[in-house]
């Protein structure tokens, strides 16, 4: 049993962590003077949902947590507690401690007792400040006042929740639940206390338990098994003194809920039926075979009418309706008087009983919510690559047929060239459908930032608007998790020194309140991602003397876009003062490199007065890059298209020799490095004479230079593999891809290409010098001399 | 009795183990065969720069990018060359994929445990760390090669280490 459980953990800590980003969003969307009772509800089901599975796994800091915070959101969702910004941030932190907690747990950790502790704290106070009562109603009373300051408090004042701490004999019926479930939930509820009896058949069920957990957690357990709307929970004896209203309220809760049995219908008409009254109301279950079926409607319609619907596929007499509770009703009350053997006891307990059962509608709308959204499905994302990679495959073998049948006669091979291009289209389609299952939409990043933003602002002392643009625009997984920190960092850098202060704002004749945009949008195959803000702008005097302060070459012709750039140098920072939010000049060069290690760049466009505009570039994938197939000897490379500025052929007077082994080009007044491939890589058989060759300028981490190739050979996708998976890093090598012909081109990476040229001429050395001097005469090159 | 003798004889058994016998020049040698994935021609390599001589370059082996080291080079055979008959073993060491070029693959052979004799302390090219004995079958010797502990050692530069 314990083995089977571990198995859900995964699935728990995902479902949790989908529960608790929900719950942030409700909660920053929350009006705090007019909440919608919607998204308090949402909000409640979340943390009772948690509190569920965290009880199940028997994760007792997350249950106790949540537990605590359940109630709280219960009592908030009453109305009974009015919500003020400060109690939303408590919650805010609440969802944190949970995520923390969660985290713990997934590491196979205890969490953090201390802070266990102290949030359990925080939300009693809160309660007893605002509503003036305790919290620990509920049966983790019992453990929970370990960690609880004042167990003094524990006789609570509001009888409601007094009497959901029910220790004592409760009545647990189970509707329509199948032998194995109910075996199931016997044995669970076994672990919660004593099961005295259990007794009853599929429809309705009812198991006797001595147990001193509260209802709440007898739920909690049984939410995993069934459904909130099949069983329901009251104290033993109740019924002796409360029957009537009692079975009044169950009525209420199965209002219009029918049982229907079909006798001997064949699987056709069943599959009609049931769809029928689909259109009738909310088919909740159903189950059995041809001899006797039974479906559970939820519909407001009369008997008759469900009557006259089905009797148009099948005869009266195959047809029973029964409404829930109404047959069982009278029986069950003489059952519960045997079955409860303290009824005095538990009289005046008689109050509580509304109380699970008027529950039951608030969650049984879960369910049937959640019916239409199960349209998704969780895959590991090694699956998801793994087609990706067999999709590449496939376009590789695609375009290898592609070249065979290329030669074919149009008339003779019609049929098979007809073939081809209709393959050629699938596939392209199915390699886009694949790849796009790798994307999710910017919104899962952008969603974090209301709560960023919104602390940032506060902590600062400024009134700061966020608003996001382009949330739908799609971007690989893998990029979208990675782009979450540098985007924070340069959401807080705007935040601080971009806006200014409210009363700066207004003297400058600017709207008090500031205005961030965060936008995401596709530009060919990138994503712009901008972080814009309505702020001071960039301080071109304060950047160059800071500079200058630092060390770092400027001059003050520098291009704005050269100045802006600065920022991103380690180390710098002008702002004035080092706040808790940024300005230790860490971060805005990791930014950067993060960002270039995504394949991507940054641009800064900034106007002072107006604001700054930040724009992240990045490659939609990582997984294609957009490349320019060079040859060089006999060897055909990738150049990254992103690090390609232009190429040329270079003329003879265009070319210097530097220092010896050294040559520049000089392109348009500016005297560039040059690299030959061939020798940076020891290609055999390449074109040595250097007015033969063609410049392809280059740009990698803002360095320029001129890569000498033999031949350009054409532009063209290609899919990115890995090098590192069977061998090694291998310098001036960022990959390896698989051309059209099934071969394996190597992509080259511009940065350690440079890196490998240069280390490569030290080795060299001095010996060299001579000769390369000459080598250059004979390549024609004629010094100035 | 009997049973005891059975019990014996399939534990032996459980011992034998199945090499898969290639060969390099003249010499015969011997790897594990659950090591081995495939058996492939030589064809299609592209050359990695930099690399040491017997790392011949990698190749594409349905999808997945695989380096070939001609194990003929690594232990300074005199002939190397590359024909219709030149084969590439596909290993899996450690997580990864690796071709190794040899001059042919003549049988798979089942060794038990008393045929494989502890190799002797020798030879500059091929220390003995890298064999995990000799095989005596009849007149033949088979040199069994540790293919995880060669492959991965550091003088096959296939695995960046963190000291590098």
């Amino acid at each position: 049993m314990r083995m089977d459980i571990t198995d859900f953990y995964d699935t728990f800590f995902e479902e949790a962590e989908e529960l608790l980003a929900d719950m942030e969003r409700y909660l920053l969307e929350l009006d705090v003077d007019e909440p919608d009772t919607e998204e308090l509800n949402a909000i409640f089901r979340a943390a009772h949902s948690i509190k569920g599975g965290a009880g199940t796994f028997g994760f007792d800091a997350l249950q106790k947590t949540t537990h605590l915070f359940e109630n709280l959101l219960d009592h908030t969702r009453k109305g009974e507690l009015t919500l003020r910004r400060d109690i939303v941030d408590t919650f805010l932190e609440t969802k944190d401690m949970l995520s923390d907690q969660l985290d713990a747990y997934r590491n196979g950790d205890e969490p953090d007792q201390e802070a266990f502790e102290r949030i359990c704290q925080t939300l009693q106070q809160l309660a007893l400040e605002e509503i003036g009562q305790d919290l620990d109603g509920g049966g983790v009373a019992a453990p929970a006042a370990k960690a609880e300051p004042q167990p003094a408090a524990k006789p609570a004042t509001a009888p409601e929740v007094a009497t959901a701490a029910g220790d004592g004999h409760r009545i647990v019926t189970l509707l329509n639940v199948s032998e194995k479930d109910r075996q199931l939930l016997v044995e669970e509820l076994g672990q919660l206390g004593e099961v005295i009896s259990h007794q009853g058949d599929e429809q309705r069920y009812e198991v006797v338990i001595d147990s001193s957990d509260s209802d709440d957690d007898i739920e909690a357990v049984m939410c995993f098994i069934i459904d909130a709307d099949q069983f329901q929970i009251r104290p033993a004896g109740a019924g002796a003194g409360a029957g009537q209203p009692e079975a009044e309220s169950r009525l209420a809760a199965g209002e219009g809920q029918r049982v229907i049995t079909l006798l001997n219908v064949g699987e056709k008409d069943r599959q009609l039926l049931v769809e029928e009254l689909g259109q009738l109301g909310d088919v909740v279950s159903q189950q059995g075979d041809d001899a006797r079926y039974e479906v559970v409607l939820d519909s407001s319609i009369g008997n008759e009418d469900i009557e006259a619907v089905m009797c148009f596929i099948v005869e009266a007499d195959q047809l029973q309706i029964t409404t829930v509770g109404e047959t069982t009703s009278p029986e069950v009350d003489e059952k519960k008087a045997e079955a409860a053997p303290v009824p005095e006891e538990a009289a005046p307990k008689a109050e509580a009983t509304p109380k699970p059962v008027a529950k039951a509608p608030a969650k049984a709308s879960k369910p049937k919510a959640k019916g239409p959204e199960t349209s998704s499905i969780r895959v590991s994302v090694d699956k998801v690559d793994q087609i990706i990679n067999l999709v590449g495959e496939l376009i590789i073998t695609q375009s290898m047929l592609d070249q065979t049948v290329s030669d074919m006669d149009a008339v003779a091979d019609s049929a098979l060239l007809n073939g081809m291009s209709l393959l050629q289209r699938n596939a392209r389609d199915l390699q886009e459908s694949v790849m796009s299952i790798r994307m999710i939409p910017m919104d899962f990043v952008f969603s974090r930032f209301p709560r960023v933003v919104r602390e940032t602002a506060s902590k600062l002392g400024k009134d700061i608007e966020l608003v996001t643009e382009g949330e739908s625009t799609e971007l690989d997984k893998s990029l979208t998790e990675r782009i979450i920190d540098p985007l924070t960092h340069l959401v807080r850098n705007s935040l601080d020194h971009g806006i200014e202060m409210p009363d700066d704002r207004v003297a400058a004749g600017k709207p008090r309140t500031g205005r961030l945009t965060l936008s995401a949008q596709h530009q060919g195959g990138n994503i712009l991602i901008e972080v814009i803000d309505d702020g001071a702008g960039l301080n071109r005097d304060r950047l160059l003397a800071k500079a200058r302060e630092n060390g770092l070459p400027v001059s003050d012709t520098m291009s704005d876009d050269d100045v802006w750039q600065l920022i991103f140098a380690p180390g710098f920072s002008t702002a004035k003062a080092v706040t808790d939010v940024s300005g230790r000049g860490v971060g805005m060069d990791v930014v950067k490199r993060n960002i270039q290690g995504m394949g991507g760049h940054v641009e800064i466009m900034s106007k002072a007065g107006e604001g700054t505009r930040i724009r992240i570039v990045l490659p939609l994938t990582l997984a294609i890059l957009d490349g320019m197939s060079i040859k060089v000897g006999r060897e055909m490379f990738i150049l990254p298209l992103s690090a390609v500025l232009e190429s040329l052929q270079p003329a003879k007077e265009d070319l210097y020799a530097m220092a010896g082994d050294d040559v520049v080009l000089k392109v348009r007044d500016e005297y560039l490095p040059v690299v030959a491939v061939h020798e940076a890589l020891d290609v055999p058989d390449a074109k040595t004479k250097l007015t033969e060759t063609i410049a392809v300028i280059v740009q990698g981490e803002g360095r320029r230079y001129a890569l000498l190739v033999d031949d350009l050979v054409g532009q063209q996708q290609v899919v990115v593999k890995n090098l590192e998976t069977n061998y090694r890093k291998v310098p001036g090598v960022s990959a390896a891809t698989i051309l059209g012909d099934g071969s394996v081109a190597l992509i080259l990476d511009i940065t350690g290409l440079h890196r490998l040229s240069r280390s490569k001429k030290e080795v060299r050395g001095q010996a060299r010098t001579y000769q390369s001097l000459e080598a250059l005469t004979d390549k024609e090159l004629e010094t100035s001399s | 009795m009997n049973q005891t003798t059975e019990a014996a004889m399939t534990a032996a058994e459980a011992h034998n183990r199945e090499f898969l016998v290639f060969s390099l020049g003249e010499e015969e040698y011997a790897v594990d065969i659950l090591k081995v994935q495939e058996i492939r021609g030589y064809e299609n390599v592209t050359r990695i720069a930099n690399a040491p001589d017997f790392i011949k370059g990698v190749t594409n082996l349905r999808g997945v990018i695989v380096p070939i080291v001609d194990l003929r080079i690594k232990f300074h055979l005199d002939k190397v060359e590359y024909g219709g008959q030149t084969v590439v073993i596909v290993v899996n060491v450690e997580d990864r994929v690796v071709g190794i070029v040899v001059d042919g693959v003549s049988d798979v052979m089942t060794l038990s445990p008393d045929q494989i004799k502890p190799a002797p302390e020798f030879g500059v090219t091929l220390s003995s760390d890298f064999l995990s004995g000799l095989g005596s079958l009849e007149d033949r010797m088979l040199v069994i090669v540790d293919i995880d502990k060669l492959l991965t050692s550091d003088e096959m530069e296939l695995v960046e280490r963190v000291a590098d």
